[in-house]
Protein backbone atom coordinates (compact mmCIF):
# COMPACT_ATOMS: atom_id res chain seq x y z
CA UNK A 1 0.00 0.00 0.00
CA UNK A 2 1.28 3.59 -1.08
CA UNK A 3 0.12 7.28 -0.78
CA UNK A 4 1.08 9.95 -2.89
CA UNK A 5 1.85 12.75 -0.39
CA UNK A 6 2.04 16.70 -2.31
CA UNK A 7 4.04 18.92 0.18
CA UNK A 8 3.72 22.59 -0.47
CA UNK A 9 5.86 25.29 -1.67
CA UNK A 10 6.90 26.80 2.21
CA UNK A 11 8.01 23.16 3.02
CA UNK A 12 10.56 23.35 0.95
CA UNK A 13 13.28 24.94 2.62
CA UNK A 14 13.45 22.45 5.04
CA UNK A 15 12.99 19.77 2.32
CA UNK A 16 15.70 20.62 0.11
CA UNK A 17 13.18 21.10 -2.48
CA UNK A 18 11.52 18.16 -2.09
CA UNK A 19 7.77 18.67 -3.62
CA UNK A 20 6.09 14.88 -3.78
CA UNK A 21 6.47 11.40 -1.63
CA UNK A 22 5.63 8.09 -1.81
CA UNK A 23 4.61 6.75 1.96
CA UNK A 24 3.52 3.38 3.01
CA UNK A 25 2.03 4.98 6.18
CA UNK A 26 -1.40 3.25 7.53
CA UNK A 27 -2.65 7.03 9.08
CA UNK A 28 -2.14 10.75 9.26
CA UNK A 29 0.18 10.31 12.88
CA UNK A 30 2.31 7.41 10.92
CA UNK A 31 2.73 10.11 8.03
CA UNK A 32 3.86 12.63 9.81
CA UNK A 33 6.17 10.82 11.50
CA UNK A 34 7.75 9.44 8.27
CA UNK A 35 7.77 13.01 7.03
CA UNK A 36 9.30 14.01 9.84
CA UNK A 37 12.22 10.85 9.65
CA UNK A 38 12.55 12.14 5.87
CA UNK A 39 13.22 15.59 6.84
CA UNK A 40 14.34 16.45 9.93
CA UNK A 41 14.65 19.85 9.68
CA UNK A 42 10.92 20.13 8.65
CA UNK A 43 9.87 18.43 12.73
CA UNK A 44 10.49 21.69 14.61
CA UNK A 45 8.29 23.64 12.32
CA UNK A 46 5.79 21.09 11.54
CA UNK A 47 5.16 21.16 15.73
CA UNK A 48 4.83 23.62 18.06
CA UNK A 49 5.89 23.72 21.97
CA UNK A 50 3.80 21.30 22.64
CA UNK A 51 4.60 19.15 19.97
CA UNK A 52 1.00 19.12 18.65
CA UNK A 53 0.94 19.89 14.38
CA UNK A 54 0.55 23.31 13.88
CA UNK A 55 -3.12 24.24 13.22
CA UNK A 56 -2.96 26.47 10.30
CA UNK A 57 -1.39 23.34 8.41
CA UNK A 58 -4.23 21.66 6.61
CA UNK A 59 -4.32 17.78 5.15
CA UNK A 60 -6.64 16.91 2.24
CA UNK A 61 -7.31 13.49 1.28
CA UNK A 62 -8.79 13.25 -2.36
CA UNK A 63 -9.94 16.86 -2.03
CA UNK A 64 -11.66 16.33 1.38
CA UNK A 65 -10.25 17.61 4.41
CA UNK A 66 -9.26 15.22 6.50
CA UNK A 67 -10.82 16.79 9.58
CA UNK A 68 -14.28 15.61 7.23
CA UNK A 69 -12.81 11.78 7.06
CA UNK A 70 -12.40 11.06 10.98
CA UNK A 71 -8.78 13.12 11.27
CA UNK A 72 -6.08 10.33 12.79
CA UNK A 73 -8.75 7.84 12.55
CA UNK A 74 -8.40 7.85 8.90
CA UNK A 75 -7.22 4.27 7.15
CA UNK A 76 -5.08 5.82 4.06
CA UNK A 77 -6.21 3.44 1.32
CA UNK A 78 -3.99 2.51 -1.67
CA UNK A 79 -3.62 5.08 -4.55
CA UNK A 80 -4.70 7.95 -1.59
CA UNK A 81 -3.44 11.64 -2.88
CA UNK A 82 -2.74 13.42 0.42
CA UNK A 83 -2.19 17.73 -0.30
CA UNK A 84 -0.21 19.24 2.79
CA UNK A 85 -1.47 23.10 2.55
CA UNK A 86 -0.63 25.53 5.27
CA UNK A 87 -2.61 28.81 6.15
CA UNK A 88 -5.50 28.22 3.69
CA UNK A 89 -6.22 31.76 2.07
CA UNK A 90 -9.28 32.42 0.67
CA UNK A 91 -12.45 34.98 1.73
CA UNK A 92 -12.07 38.65 2.78
CA UNK A 93 -15.40 39.55 4.81
CA UNK B 1 4.76 59.88 1.61
CA UNK B 2 3.60 56.58 2.00
CA UNK B 3 4.49 54.20 5.65
CA UNK B 4 7.27 51.82 5.70
CA UNK B 5 5.57 48.39 4.85
CA UNK B 6 6.73 44.86 5.07
CA UNK B 7 4.90 41.60 5.08
CA UNK B 8 5.02 39.85 9.07
CA UNK B 9 4.21 36.60 10.24
CA UNK B 10 1.13 36.65 12.20
CA UNK B 11 2.33 34.00 14.68
CA UNK B 12 5.94 34.24 14.88
CA UNK B 13 6.48 37.49 13.84
CA UNK B 14 9.13 36.13 11.34
CA UNK B 15 9.58 39.05 8.89
CA UNK B 16 9.50 39.28 5.18
CA UNK B 17 10.30 41.64 2.03
CA UNK B 18 7.47 42.64 -0.17
CA UNK B 19 6.06 39.70 -2.22
CA UNK B 20 3.57 37.82 -3.48
CA UNK B 21 3.81 35.53 -0.53
CA UNK B 22 0.98 34.79 1.61
CA UNK B 23 2.40 31.77 4.47
CA UNK B 24 5.14 32.03 6.67
CA UNK B 25 7.90 29.18 5.55
CA UNK B 26 9.08 28.69 9.82
CA UNK B 27 5.25 28.29 11.64
CA UNK B 28 3.25 28.25 8.24
CA UNK B 29 1.02 30.60 9.63
CA UNK B 30 -0.68 33.63 7.35
CA UNK B 31 1.21 36.88 6.79
CA UNK B 32 0.13 40.22 7.21
CA UNK B 33 1.25 43.77 6.13
CA UNK B 34 2.77 45.50 8.59
CA UNK B 35 3.65 49.30 8.95
CA UNK B 36 5.85 51.98 10.51
CA UNK B 37 3.83 54.90 11.09
CA UNK B 38 6.20 57.37 12.15
CA UNK B 39 6.63 58.77 8.93
CA UNK B 40 2.73 59.07 8.34
CA UNK B 41 2.26 60.41 12.20
CA UNK B 42 3.77 63.60 10.67
CA UNK B 43 2.15 64.19 7.42
CA UNK B 44 -1.12 62.39 7.23
CA UNK B 45 -3.48 64.48 9.31
CA UNK B 46 -7.41 64.97 8.65
CA UNK B 47 -7.02 68.27 6.79
CA UNK B 48 -5.09 66.70 4.04
CA UNK B 49 -7.34 63.17 4.31
CA UNK B 50 -10.30 66.01 3.67
CA UNK B 51 -7.91 67.54 0.32
CA UNK B 52 -7.74 63.67 -1.03
CA UNK B 53 -9.56 61.66 -3.45
CA UNK B 54 -13.56 60.81 -2.90
CA UNK B 55 -12.51 57.33 -2.52
CA UNK B 56 -10.87 54.79 -0.60
CA UNK B 57 -7.78 55.93 -2.08
CA UNK B 58 -7.74 59.12 0.30
CA UNK B 59 -5.85 56.71 2.82
CA UNK B 60 -3.57 55.71 0.34
CA UNK B 61 -0.75 56.50 2.82
CA UNK B 62 -1.93 53.44 4.79
CA UNK B 63 -2.36 51.19 2.36
CA UNK B 64 0.30 48.92 0.88
CA UNK B 65 1.35 50.44 -2.03
CA UNK B 66 4.15 52.45 -3.70
CA UNK B 67 4.28 56.17 -2.95
CA UNK B 68 3.95 56.45 -6.85
CA UNK B 69 1.11 54.53 -7.56
CA UNK B 70 -1.80 56.39 -9.45
CA UNK B 71 -5.44 54.27 -8.79
CA UNK B 72 -7.36 54.27 -11.72
CA UNK B 73 -10.78 53.15 -10.28
CA UNK B 74 -12.55 55.13 -7.25
CA UNK B 75 -13.77 52.39 -5.31
CA UNK B 76 -15.15 53.05 -1.81
CA UNK B 77 -16.08 56.11 0.06
CA UNK B 78 -19.97 54.98 0.38
CA UNK B 79 -22.54 56.40 1.96
CA UNK B 80 -22.53 56.02 6.20
CA UNK B 81 -26.62 56.13 6.27
CA UNK B 82 -28.35 56.81 9.52
CA UNK B 83 -31.03 54.18 10.00
CA UNK B 84 -33.82 55.44 12.25
CA UNK B 85 -36.50 53.23 10.57
CA UNK B 86 -34.71 50.28 10.79
CA UNK B 87 -33.90 51.37 14.24
CA UNK B 88 -37.32 51.93 15.19
CA UNK B 89 -37.76 48.45 14.15
CA UNK B 90 -34.89 46.45 16.04
CA UNK B 91 -35.24 48.63 19.26
CA UNK B 92 -32.17 50.77 18.53
CA UNK B 93 -31.67 54.33 18.82
CA UNK B 94 -28.90 55.38 17.19
CA UNK B 95 -27.78 52.82 14.29
CA UNK B 96 -25.62 53.83 10.84
CA UNK B 97 -25.26 51.63 8.12
CA UNK B 98 -22.25 51.78 6.10
CA UNK B 99 -23.23 51.00 2.62
CA UNK B 100 -21.13 49.10 0.12
CA UNK B 101 -23.86 47.66 -1.63
CA UNK B 102 -23.34 50.45 -3.90
CA UNK B 103 -19.38 50.26 -3.90
CA UNK B 104 -17.74 50.90 -7.37
CA UNK B 105 -17.43 49.47 -9.63
CA UNK B 106 -19.00 46.10 -8.84
CA UNK B 107 -21.29 46.61 -6.08
CA UNK B 108 -19.96 45.26 -3.50
CA UNK B 109 -17.33 45.63 -0.84
CA UNK B 110 -15.05 43.55 -2.72
CA UNK B 111 -14.22 46.65 -5.24
CA UNK B 112 -11.70 47.28 -2.28
CA UNK B 113 -9.83 44.82 -1.58
CA UNK B 114 -9.01 43.84 -5.36
CA UNK B 115 -8.34 47.92 -6.00
CA UNK B 116 -5.19 47.28 -3.32
CA UNK B 117 -4.41 43.43 -4.59
CA UNK B 118 -4.38 44.03 -8.30
CA UNK B 119 -1.93 47.57 -7.21
CA UNK B 120 0.52 44.79 -5.45
CA UNK B 121 -0.15 42.65 -8.86
CA UNK B 122 1.29 45.82 -11.44
CA UNK B 123 3.65 46.24 -9.00
CA UNK B 124 5.29 42.48 -8.81
CA UNK B 125 4.77 42.61 -12.82
CA UNK B 126 2.05 39.62 -12.92
CA UNK B 127 0.42 39.56 -16.18
CA UNK B 128 -2.29 37.70 -15.19
CA UNK B 129 -4.20 37.46 -11.95
CA UNK B 130 -7.15 35.50 -10.60
CA UNK B 131 -9.04 34.67 -7.62
CA UNK B 132 -11.11 31.54 -6.06
CA UNK B 133 -14.63 33.31 -5.47
CA UNK B 134 -18.12 32.95 -3.95
CA UNK B 135 -19.18 35.71 -6.87
CA UNK B 136 -18.73 38.97 -5.62
CA UNK B 137 -14.76 38.79 -5.76
CA UNK B 138 -14.90 37.20 -9.24
CA UNK B 139 -17.08 40.29 -10.22
CA UNK B 140 -14.37 42.69 -8.76
CA UNK B 141 -11.39 41.32 -10.18
CA UNK B 142 -12.88 40.77 -13.57
CA UNK B 143 -13.97 45.02 -13.35
CA UNK B 144 -10.81 45.91 -11.96
CA UNK B 145 -8.36 43.25 -14.57
CA UNK B 146 -9.89 44.70 -17.79
CA UNK B 147 -9.34 48.15 -16.89
CA UNK B 148 -5.99 47.42 -16.07
CA UNK B 149 -5.45 45.40 -19.03
CA UNK B 150 -4.40 42.03 -16.91
CA UNK B 151 -5.45 38.46 -18.51
CA UNK B 152 -7.88 36.65 -15.32
CA UNK B 153 -8.44 33.25 -14.31
CA UNK B 154 -11.70 33.61 -11.87
CA UNK B 155 -12.30 30.21 -10.35
CA UNK B 156 -15.77 29.71 -8.89
CA UNK B 157 -18.11 26.59 -7.52
CA UNK B 158 -20.06 25.36 -9.56
CA UNK B 159 -23.56 26.42 -7.79
CA UNK B 160 -23.32 30.61 -7.98
CA UNK B 161 -26.00 32.64 -8.51
CA UNK B 162 -26.54 33.20 -12.20
CA UNK B 163 -26.14 36.74 -11.77
CA UNK B 164 -23.12 36.75 -10.16
CA UNK B 165 -21.85 34.19 -13.12
CA UNK B 166 -22.75 36.95 -15.91
CA UNK B 167 -21.70 39.58 -13.89
CA UNK B 168 -17.46 38.14 -14.43
CA UNK B 169 -18.17 36.91 -17.55
CA UNK B 170 -19.46 40.18 -19.58
CA UNK B 171 -15.93 42.20 -18.15
CA UNK B 172 -14.27 39.21 -20.59
CA UNK B 173 -13.00 37.40 -18.02
CA UNK B 174 -11.77 33.93 -17.84
CA UNK B 175 -14.24 32.45 -15.81
CA UNK B 176 -13.44 28.67 -14.43
CA UNK B 177 -16.59 26.54 -13.04
CA UNK B 178 -15.38 24.02 -10.68
CA UNK B 179 -17.60 20.99 -9.24
CA UNK B 180 -17.31 21.20 -5.72
CA UNK B 181 -17.58 23.89 -2.82
CA UNK B 182 -15.85 27.21 -2.30
CA UNK B 183 -13.37 25.21 -0.04
CA UNK B 184 -12.83 22.83 -2.67
CA UNK B 185 -12.29 25.95 -5.14
CA UNK B 186 -9.64 28.12 -2.44
CA UNK B 187 -7.56 24.77 -2.21
CA UNK B 188 -7.36 24.45 -6.03
CA UNK B 189 -6.69 27.65 -6.26
CA UNK B 190 -4.16 27.37 -3.52
CA UNK B 191 -2.41 24.83 -5.74
CA UNK B 192 -2.06 26.72 -8.82
CA UNK B 193 -0.79 29.89 -7.64
CA UNK B 194 2.43 27.22 -6.20
CA UNK B 195 2.27 26.41 -9.47
CA UNK B 196 1.96 29.10 -12.10
CA UNK B 197 3.23 32.19 -11.95
CA UNK B 198 0.02 34.78 -11.64
CA UNK B 199 -1.04 37.03 -8.83
CA UNK B 200 -4.10 34.59 -6.83
CA UNK B 201 -5.77 38.02 -5.16
CA UNK B 202 -6.72 36.02 -2.65
CA UNK B 203 -3.72 33.75 -2.08
CA UNK B 204 -0.05 34.52 -2.85
CA UNK B 205 -1.44 38.65 -2.70
CA UNK B 206 -3.48 37.82 0.08
CA UNK B 207 -1.74 40.10 2.89
CA UNK B 208 -1.86 42.89 0.33
CA UNK B 209 -5.61 42.35 -0.95
CA UNK B 210 -6.98 41.91 2.90
CA UNK B 211 -5.13 45.72 3.44
CA UNK B 212 -7.87 47.11 1.39
CA UNK B 213 -10.38 45.90 4.05
CA UNK B 214 -9.11 48.65 6.61
CA UNK B 215 -10.57 51.36 4.23
CA UNK B 216 -13.78 50.72 5.87
CA UNK B 217 -12.68 51.10 8.99
CA UNK B 218 -11.01 54.59 8.17
CA UNK B 219 -14.47 56.08 6.12
CA UNK B 220 -16.71 55.04 9.26
CA UNK B 221 -14.33 57.33 11.56
CA UNK B 222 -13.84 59.77 9.07
CA UNK B 223 -18.03 60.15 8.50
CA UNK B 224 -18.71 59.69 11.78
CA UNK B 225 -16.88 62.72 12.04
CA UNK B 226 -13.34 61.58 13.22
CA UNK B 227 -14.71 59.33 16.27
CA UNK B 228 -15.02 56.00 16.86
CA UNK B 229 -18.67 53.92 17.17
CA UNK B 230 -19.44 51.83 20.03
CA UNK B 231 -20.05 48.68 18.26
CA UNK B 232 -19.44 47.41 14.66
CA UNK B 233 -21.39 44.77 13.31
CA UNK B 234 -19.77 42.43 10.59
CA UNK B 235 -20.56 39.79 8.16
CA UNK B 236 -17.54 37.08 8.32
CA UNK B 237 -17.06 34.25 5.62
CA UNK B 238 -13.29 33.97 5.45
CA UNK B 239 -13.33 36.15 8.51
CA UNK B 240 -10.62 39.05 7.55
CA UNK B 241 -12.77 42.16 7.43
CA UNK B 242 -13.92 41.76 11.24
CA UNK B 243 -10.22 42.02 12.03
CA UNK B 244 -9.21 44.42 9.46
CA UNK B 245 -12.07 46.95 10.73
CA UNK B 246 -10.20 46.57 14.28
CA UNK B 247 -7.08 47.38 12.55
CA UNK B 248 -7.80 50.43 10.74
CA UNK B 249 -9.38 51.67 14.05
CA UNK B 250 -6.04 50.62 16.14
CA UNK B 251 -3.93 52.70 13.22
CA UNK B 252 -6.07 55.62 12.87
CA UNK B 253 -5.61 55.89 16.96
CA UNK B 254 -1.65 55.94 16.59
CA UNK B 255 -2.23 58.15 14.00
CA UNK B 256 -3.68 60.47 16.71
CA UNK B 257 -6.74 60.51 14.24
CA UNK B 258 -8.88 59.80 16.75
CA UNK B 259 -9.56 59.28 20.05
CA UNK B 260 -8.81 56.09 22.18
CA UNK B 261 -11.57 53.85 22.38
CA UNK B 262 -12.80 50.37 22.87
CA UNK B 263 -15.01 50.03 20.00
CA UNK B 264 -17.02 46.15 20.72
CA UNK B 265 -16.80 43.77 17.26
CA UNK B 266 -19.79 41.38 16.85
CA UNK B 267 -19.28 39.13 13.64
CA UNK B 268 -22.64 37.76 11.90
CA UNK B 269 -23.31 34.46 10.20
CA UNK B 270 -25.54 31.80 8.63
CA UNK B 271 -26.48 29.21 10.43
CA UNK B 272 -25.76 26.65 7.36
CA UNK B 273 -22.10 28.50 7.34
CA UNK B 274 -21.14 29.04 10.83
CA UNK B 275 -17.88 27.99 12.22
CA UNK B 276 -16.77 31.30 13.15
CA UNK B 277 -20.19 31.91 15.76
CA UNK B 278 -20.18 28.43 16.74
CA UNK B 279 -16.51 29.10 17.92
CA UNK B 280 -17.29 32.47 19.63
CA UNK B 281 -20.63 30.89 21.36
CA UNK B 282 -18.27 27.80 22.61
CA UNK B 283 -15.70 29.83 23.75
CA UNK B 284 -13.58 28.31 21.64
CA UNK B 285 -10.30 30.22 20.72
CA UNK B 286 -10.44 28.17 16.85
CA UNK B 287 -13.09 27.51 14.62
CA UNK B 288 -13.87 23.68 13.48
CA UNK B 289 -14.35 23.74 8.97
CA UNK B 290 -18.31 22.85 7.99
CA UNK B 291 -19.90 21.87 5.61
CA UNK B 292 -21.81 24.56 4.32
CA UNK B 293 -25.32 24.69 3.16
CA UNK B 294 -26.98 28.17 3.39
CA UNK B 295 -28.94 30.64 0.42
CA UNK B 296 -26.04 33.37 1.98
CA UNK B 297 -23.27 31.73 -0.79
CA UNK B 298 -21.27 35.06 -0.13
CA UNK B 299 -20.37 33.66 2.88
CA UNK B 300 -20.22 29.98 2.83
CA UNK B 301 -16.49 29.06 3.28
CA UNK B 302 -16.78 26.51 5.89
CA UNK B 303 -12.67 26.78 6.56
CA UNK B 304 -12.30 30.85 7.02
CA UNK B 305 -8.86 31.63 7.18
CA UNK B 306 -8.84 33.83 8.78
CA UNK B 307 -11.12 32.42 11.59
CA UNK B 308 -8.88 32.51 14.62
CA UNK B 309 -8.00 36.42 14.53
CA UNK B 310 -11.78 36.78 13.56
CA UNK B 311 -12.74 34.84 17.15
CA UNK B 312 -10.06 36.79 18.61
CA UNK B 313 -10.89 40.26 17.52
CA UNK B 314 -14.55 39.72 18.70
CA UNK B 315 -13.09 38.22 22.29
CA UNK B 316 -11.12 40.89 22.87
CA UNK B 317 -12.82 43.57 22.02
CA UNK B 318 -16.08 42.14 24.05
CA UNK B 319 -18.27 41.72 21.22
CA UNK B 320 -20.30 38.49 20.17
CA UNK B 321 -21.71 36.74 17.43
CA UNK B 322 -24.53 35.44 16.20
CA UNK B 323 -25.93 32.96 13.31
CA UNK B 324 -29.44 33.38 11.68
CA UNK B 325 -31.72 31.03 9.39
CA UNK B 326 -31.97 31.31 5.95
CA UNK B 327 -35.57 32.55 6.40
CA UNK B 328 -34.61 35.15 8.57
CA UNK B 329 -31.99 36.28 5.60
CA UNK B 330 -34.68 36.92 3.67
CA UNK B 331 -36.45 38.54 5.63
CA UNK B 332 -34.16 40.78 7.02
CA UNK B 333 -33.39 41.52 3.58
CA UNK B 334 -37.02 42.71 3.02
CA UNK B 335 -36.79 44.48 6.22
CA UNK B 336 -33.99 46.32 5.26
CA UNK B 337 -35.30 47.38 1.93
CA UNK B 338 -38.29 48.60 3.00
CA UNK B 339 -37.06 50.79 5.84
CA UNK B 340 -33.84 51.73 4.65
CA UNK B 341 -34.14 51.95 0.97
CA UNK B 342 -31.20 49.76 0.82
CA UNK B 343 -31.68 46.79 -1.12
CA UNK B 344 -28.98 44.01 -0.15
CA UNK B 345 -27.69 40.81 -0.99
CA UNK B 346 -28.26 37.83 1.10
CA UNK B 347 -24.83 38.59 3.62
CA UNK B 348 -26.30 41.75 3.99
CA UNK B 349 -29.71 39.86 5.29
CA UNK B 350 -27.49 38.13 7.62
CA UNK B 351 -25.87 40.89 8.98
CA UNK B 352 -29.41 42.75 9.30
CA UNK B 353 -31.53 39.97 11.08
CA UNK B 354 -28.28 39.38 13.62
CA UNK B 355 -28.11 42.52 14.04
CA UNK B 356 -32.11 42.53 15.04
CA UNK B 357 -31.50 39.80 17.59
CA UNK B 358 -28.29 41.57 18.88
CA UNK B 359 -30.36 44.09 20.40
CA UNK B 360 -33.30 42.24 21.32
CA UNK B 361 -30.94 39.82 23.23
CA UNK B 362 -29.74 42.78 24.76
CA UNK B 363 -26.17 42.08 23.56
CA UNK B 364 -25.90 46.01 22.58
CA UNK B 365 -28.05 49.00 24.36
CA UNK B 366 -30.69 50.78 22.34
CA UNK B 367 -28.53 54.22 22.74
CA UNK B 368 -25.19 52.79 21.04
CA UNK B 369 -24.00 54.10 18.09
CA UNK B 370 -23.40 51.07 16.23
CA UNK B 371 -22.80 50.69 12.53
CA UNK B 372 -23.35 48.00 10.25
CA UNK B 373 -21.46 46.53 7.55
CA UNK B 374 -24.11 46.24 4.36
CA UNK B 375 -21.10 44.75 1.80
CA UNK B 376 -23.01 43.43 -1.20
CA UNK B 377 -26.20 44.77 -3.80
CA UNK B 378 -29.19 42.69 -3.78
CA UNK B 379 -29.95 43.12 -7.61
CA UNK B 380 -26.79 40.06 -7.39
CA UNK B 381 -29.09 37.95 -5.62
CA UNK B 382 -32.51 38.08 -6.92
CA UNK B 383 -33.14 34.24 -6.71
CA UNK B 384 -33.96 34.20 -3.05
CA UNK B 385 -36.78 36.27 -3.52
CA UNK B 386 -37.85 34.31 -6.01
CA UNK B 387 -42.00 33.87 -5.04
CA UNK B 388 -42.02 36.43 -2.39
CA UNK B 389 -43.87 38.83 -4.44
CA UNK B 390 -47.55 38.80 -6.70
CA UNK B 391 -47.37 39.83 -9.33
CA UNK B 392 -50.60 42.40 -9.37
CA UNK B 393 -52.96 41.50 -12.48
CA UNK B 394 -52.38 44.37 -15.25
CA UNK B 395 -55.48 46.61 -15.58
CA UNK B 396 -56.44 48.80 -18.55
CA UNK B 397 -54.60 52.50 -18.99
CA UNK B 398 -58.04 54.07 -17.83
CA UNK B 399 -58.63 56.33 -14.91
CA UNK B 400 -62.03 54.54 -13.90
CA UNK B 401 -59.97 51.14 -13.67
CA UNK B 402 -57.06 52.61 -11.65
CA UNK B 403 -60.09 54.20 -9.33
CA UNK B 404 -61.08 50.87 -9.05
CA UNK B 405 -57.83 49.54 -7.96
CA UNK B 406 -56.86 51.94 -5.19
CA UNK B 407 -60.48 51.68 -3.32
CA UNK B 408 -59.61 47.68 -3.51
CA UNK B 409 -56.24 48.48 -1.71
CA UNK B 410 -58.44 50.56 0.41
CA UNK B 411 -61.13 47.95 1.48
CA UNK B 412 -58.19 45.27 1.83
CA UNK B 413 -56.53 47.19 4.29
CA UNK B 414 -59.33 48.32 6.23
CA UNK B 415 -60.10 44.41 6.07
CA UNK B 416 -56.45 43.74 7.79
Amino acid sequence: MSVKVLLPNAFQKHTNGTREMQSQAQNLPQLLIEIETSFPALKPHLRDEDGKVRRFINFYVNEEDIRFLGNDEYAFKDGDEVLVIPSIAGGAL
Amino acid sequence: MASFYELRCRECGKRFSNQPLSSCDECFSSLEVAYDLTAAKKTFTRERIARGPQSMWRYQALLPVPDDYVPTTPSGMTPLMAAPRLAKRIGATNLYLKNDAVCLPTLSFKDRVVSVALAAAQNFGFDTVGCSSTGNLANAVAAHAARLGLKTYILVPTDLEPAKILNTQVYGANLVRIDGNYDAVNRLCTQIAERYNWGFVNVNLRPYYAEGSKTVGYEIAEQLGWRLPDNVVVPMAGGALISKIRKAFGELIELGLVENKQVRFFGAQATGCSPIAHAVKNGLSHHEPQRPNTIARSLAIGNPADGPYAIRAINESGGWAEDVSDVEIVSAIQELAETEGVFTETAGGVTTAVTARLYAHGRIAPGDLTVVAITGNGLKTLDVLQGKYEQQQAIRPRLADFEALVEQDREEAYVR
